[in-house]
């Protein structure tokens, strides 16, 4: 398998997406960002549409839409209901503008499937490059900051009681969230990066209980899904996205009977 | 020190917008004290203890605060469900400051061990927090705000959905903590036998002013 360069290309790159998903996932369940994770993704296609449209690279038009999006998002409602129907209105019209920016480019269909859900063939060793400066910067920028955004997010009125600057760290947060859908989409595709943004997350969640384990078993689970789903895919040539997200729903329900077989024994 | 002073407030008035919510308002409240803030909702008992925190600006007047002081504050709310994934240690660990010094490592480690020990939760510190009694979470929130070592400790509300039992342990510990180690607190409550019992004075909010009052002055009329 590994003869290939592009799959070499391929596991070099989904390894750091999945680490950088699986850490930002934990953060992103805790702050019940899970939908603003997916409607980040859909935002993300119509970057990479209007990238297409205006001829930047599609990961370029990601970031600009994505990172844009997300700090309005988060400075216009801090008010989770709120943040909840502005994000259901802002979804709506990006999915469409996807659309219409790619009616408008002389793209092919194949493209936009491409964005949609991911392709594991088209990555160059440029882009795997792009892809790994990205990673590392959305690492370091958790390592800087891994106390107080910990803080900030598991415990939100204790941080902010302690006198920590919630409203920054949100918006640092938000940041690196479009940068990880960004990243994600890559590989398995814009409609399916909140899968490894969210279930790897939530799955820990039910396994461990400090913040160390959590992360740790996150950012395990993303890399087995998707080493595995690579794997698989080669094998089968079956869509990468498929093994990924069947891997990561059935760990997700093991989690979920654990946790509740715990509970009753 | 014992009965130094800690706070003063001189001629304090807060407005929110238009809304007054005290005015020319005048208290001392000195280290080591156990004092109640009572009074009805609305009266403006949270806000005067945002502007003790700074986390909320005061319109007019003064408000002295010895510098040497540092404030724990245990909030009214908490955003803990049943899946709230983390343990009680991990959860009051939150208000450590980071380092990747190990001697400072294990330093916090000692003052996690100490903090449970105070708080007795010991035995509990791999419970997942989301499972623990109303109990047992108010004292994990009163373990995380003391972890500083604060000399201040301000509890909102902290007894307010907990059994009568579970109530009098809690404010036991508190009690414990303010003579052992002199710990000054200052309590939010809309419980009369819990201020009676426990507090040395209490702080009255009524029509925009606050009045300072013995324990003796505290009826129940107060809390209705």
């Amino acid at each position: 398998m590994f003869g290939y360069e592009f799959m070499r290309e391929a596991f070099i790159a989904s390894t750091f997406i999945a680490i950088t998903a699986g850490l930002v996932g934990v953060f992103v369940v805790s702050r019940n960002m899970s939908f603003l994770s997916h409607t980040l993704s859909e935002i993300g296609f119509a970057g990479a549409s209007f990238g297409i449209l205006i001829g930047i690279s599609p990961l370029a038009g990601m970031i600009l839409f994505t990172m844009v999006s997300s700090v309005a998002v988060g400075s216009l409602s801090s008010e989770s209901s709120r943040r909840e129907a502005s994000i259901s209105a802002i979804s709506s019209l990006f999915i469409g503008l996807g659309i219409l920016f790619l009616s408008l480019s002389s793209e092919s269909s194949s493209y936009a499937t491409n964005i949609l859900f991911g392709s594991i063939v088209g990555i160059s060793s440029k882009e795997v490059h792009q892809l790994m400066i990205l990673a590392l910067v959305v690492i370091v920028i958790f390592i800087v900051f891994y106390k107080p955004l910990a803080f900030d997010s598991f415990d939100h009125i204790g941080a902010r009681s302690a006198g920590l600057p919630t409203r920054m760290l949100s918006i640092a947060f938000l940041v690196t969230l479009a940068l990880s859908v960004s990243i994600g989409a890559q590989i398995v595709g814009s409609l399916l990066v909140f899968i490894l943004l969210t279930l790897p997350g939530a799955t820990a969640k039910y396994l461990v209980h400090s913040v160390p384990k959590l992360i740790m078993v996150s950012v395990g689970l993303s890399l087995a899904g998707v080493w595995l789903g690579l794997y698989l895919a080669f094998v089968t040539n079956w869509p990468v996205t498929f093994f990924i997200s069947a891997f990561e729903v059935i760990a997700y329900f093991l989690g979920l009977t654990y946790k509740n077989w715990k509970l009753n024994h | 020190m014992k009965g130094q002073l800690v706070i003063e407030a001189k001629n304090l008035t807060k407005r929110f917008g238009k809304q007054l919510v005290f005015k020319d308002v005048n208290f001392k409240i000195n280290d080591g004290e156990f004092i109640s803030l009572v009074g009805p909702n609305g009266s403006g008992k949270t806000t005067l203890v945002k502007i003790i925190m700074g986390m909320e600006k005061k319109t007019d007047g003064e408000l002295l605060m010895d510098k040497s002081q540092t404030v724990g504050y245990v909030p009214q709310f908490r955003n803990v469900d049943l899946d709230y994934p983390l343990d009680i240690e991990s959860f009051v660990r939150l208000n450590l400051k980071f380092t990747m010094n190990p001697k400072k490592r294990a330093e916090n480690n000692v003052i996690i061990k100490q903090i449970l020990e105070k708080t007795r939760l010991t035995h509990l510190r791999k419970r997942p927090l989301g499972l623990a009694s109303g109990g047992e979470k108010q004292k994990a929130y009163l373990a995380q705000a003391l972890l500083n070592d604060p000399q201040i400790l301000i509890l909102d509300e902290s007894t307010a959905s907990l059994d009568v039992e579970v109530k009098m342990q809690l404010m036991d510990l508190v009690q414990e903590l303010n003579q052992k180690y002199n710990l000054t607190v200052i309590f939010i409550t809309h419980d009369y036998d819990l201020t009676k019992k426990y507090t040395h004075r209490a702080l009255f909010f009524e029509n925009n002013t606050i009045k300072p009052i013995s324990v003796d002055e505290i009826s129940e009329a107060m809390f209705e």
